[in-house]
């Protein structure tokens, strides 16, 4: 459908009439009986694959189904933080690509995306981070990825509320990255959504899949709720049930499905205009442009598709921060709520083909995902539209785990992320 | 917040007191297995939405491993039961048909 673009004009033009011209940023169309490519997901990752699908390689007969709602999976319940501090190059290859298409991506959708290139610290508290952190920085150096290490005092200097000498985990650095920082989440999933949907493509929500129908080893098309669709191509890109779907297509995948937690205070005045993380003591906060300190912390150990997370976690992270910024301890929660994350045994995601022909999975993105969500729909749509890896994906495939190829970013970023 | 019984020492332990320790009745494959056997012991999980045969140790109690057949689309326990038990025990089984009866079985 043509669409309008957004800009200073149309705002002008809208203020003169009520604000009775704009349309709605996608439609919300049946599903037809055959598409190309299905794309299931309706996140980040599913609508930036189907985005750059029509893009980057002209295929636009695309459906992307949706079980629930539009970016209400983790794309709307992660801390927005978005880096590419990555220890091994295959990561920081693929961050960094998402990083940069992150800078200018609010120009590319025609859709303010928020990116706030603020700056992100990661904290060393103790003689090994400082160790690890300073060799990130110099591999970083070799990926061509703008990181550096800084002191103590400069730390203190960029996050005045930190308190630098604790008794237990003083700071005795950082790994800072100048041009990580932040994005409205929200705000990426309907962007992309918006322009899937201009280049003609059907998002189709409240439509969950049930089936996956596969015939001498090669895809059919699924069946769903709102009923059967046949496909060229099927992606798979659901994140916390990537197993389920797997299950469906007659595989298994090295995915463990947990419980992800994160909260928000209540609003106060700008107080801290970087991310901080602190990955020894366990959390990481931001503070949102509404006032609220964002916080995020550590999984739960044990399998879990509830979305309920267990309270010892948030008091966990807490307790932590208020170490770490003393101020922040009489500040109320404001809401707290938790996701489904897809572990992988090395904390790496997987972008690969599958042992069923046209079938392709996105996912194991575990707890860091968002920073991803551009860099990884640019890798999966090229290996989508040419049945096999370019470079960006090339290292992430499930055949690692059998040949023992591991990009073990666990050990490297700690474990937070 | 989750309350495992301990098989052991019979304590109704909740997790803070537990630390979970993956699937269970994972098949152990030895020398001379080939790699796709590796690599389904190693990582291949099933990751079930529903019901789940997981392990768990006792680590603030006695210590010790056990076995629990948990949902996680629920959070409902079914049971637990000791650690040297090859495959779920019929008692087990019962229990778990007893509140799921549309559940497919164990394989």
């Amino acid at each position: 459908m043509a669409q309008r673009r957004y800009s200073l004009f149309a705002v002008a033009r809208e203020a003169m009439r009520f604000h009775s011209g704009w349309e709605r940023a996608w439609t919300s169309p049946e599903p037809k009986k055959r598409y190309d490519v299905i794309v299931v997901g309706a996140g980040g990752h599913g609508l930036a694959t189907a985005y750059y699908l029509g893009k980057n390689h002209g295929i636009r007969n695309i459906a992307v189904i949706e079980k629930g709602w539009l970016g209400g999976g983790n794309t709307g319940r992660n801390t927005t933080i978005i880096r590419s501090n990555y220890l091994q190059d295959p990561s920081a290859a693929l961050y960094e690509k998402a990083r940069a298409l992150y800078e200018d991506l609010s120009q590319d959708l025609n859709y303010n995306v928020m990116f706030s290139p603020r700056g992100l610290l990661m904290l060393a508290q103790t003689e090994h981070e400082v160790r690890g952190y300073k060799r990130t920085v110099h591999a970083n150096t070799l990926q061509g990825v703008e990181t550096e290490w800084i002191d103590a005092k400069r730390v203190k200097d960029l996050v005045p509320i930190i308190n630098i000498d604790g008794p237990r985990y003083p700071v005795l650095g950082a790994l800072y990255q100048a041009r990580g920082g932040t994005a409205r989440h929200d705000a990426v999933a309907w962007g992309y959504a918006r322009a899937c949907s201009a280049m003609g493509m059907d998002i189709i929500q409240q439509c969950e899949v049930t089936g996956i129908r596969t015939a001498n080893g090669r895809v059919q098309g699924i069946d769903t709720t709102k009923g059967a669709i046949d496909c060229g191509k099927l992606a798979i890109v659901v994140a916390g049930h990537s197993s389920v779907l797997a299950e469906m297509a007659g595989f298994r995948l090295p995915i463990e499905s947990m419980a992800l937690q994160a909260l928000v205070s209540e609003p106060i005045k700008p107080c801290m205009d970087v991310v901080v993380m602190a990955n020894t003591v366990h959390g990481y906060m931001s503070q949102s442009d509404k006032g609220e300190m964002v916080i995020g912390g550590g999984t739960d150990g044990f399998n879990n598709y509830t979305q309920r997370g267990s309270w010892q976690h948030i008091e966990e992270t807490v307790r932590a921060l208020i170490e770490t910024f003393p101020m922040i301890s009489r500040l109320k929660m404001l809401r707290q709520w938790g996701g489904i994350v897809d572990m992988t045994g090395d904390r790496s995601p997987i972008l690969s083909t599958t042992p069923v022909e046209n079938i392709f999975v996105n996912c194991g993105w575990g707890t860091g995902g968002f920073k991803a969500i551009p860099g990884s729909g640019w890798a999966m749509a090229d290996l989508v539209a040419r049945g096999q890896p370019g470079p960006l994906a090339a290292d992430f495939g499930l055949n690692r785990f059998r040949e023992g190829r591991f990009i073990d970013e666990s050990v490297a970023a700690g474990v937070a992320h | 917040m989750l309350t495992l019984t301990c098989p052991y020492c019979g304590v109704k332990a909740e997790e803070t007191e537990l630390a979970p320790g993956g699937e269970a009745h994972l098949k152990r494959s030895g020398p001379g297995s080939s790699d796709e056997e590796f690599e389904s012991y190693l990582f291949a999980r099933k990751n079930p939405k529903g019901v789940h045969f997981e392990r768990w140790r006792h680590s603030y109690g006695c210590g010790k491993w056990f076995l629990a057949a948990r949902c996680t689309a629920t959070l409902e326990v079914f049971g637990t039961y000791p650690a040297q038990t090859p495959a779920p025990t019929p008692d087990i089984l019962a229990a778990i048909k007893a509140k799921r009866p549309e559940w497919e079985g164990y394989e």
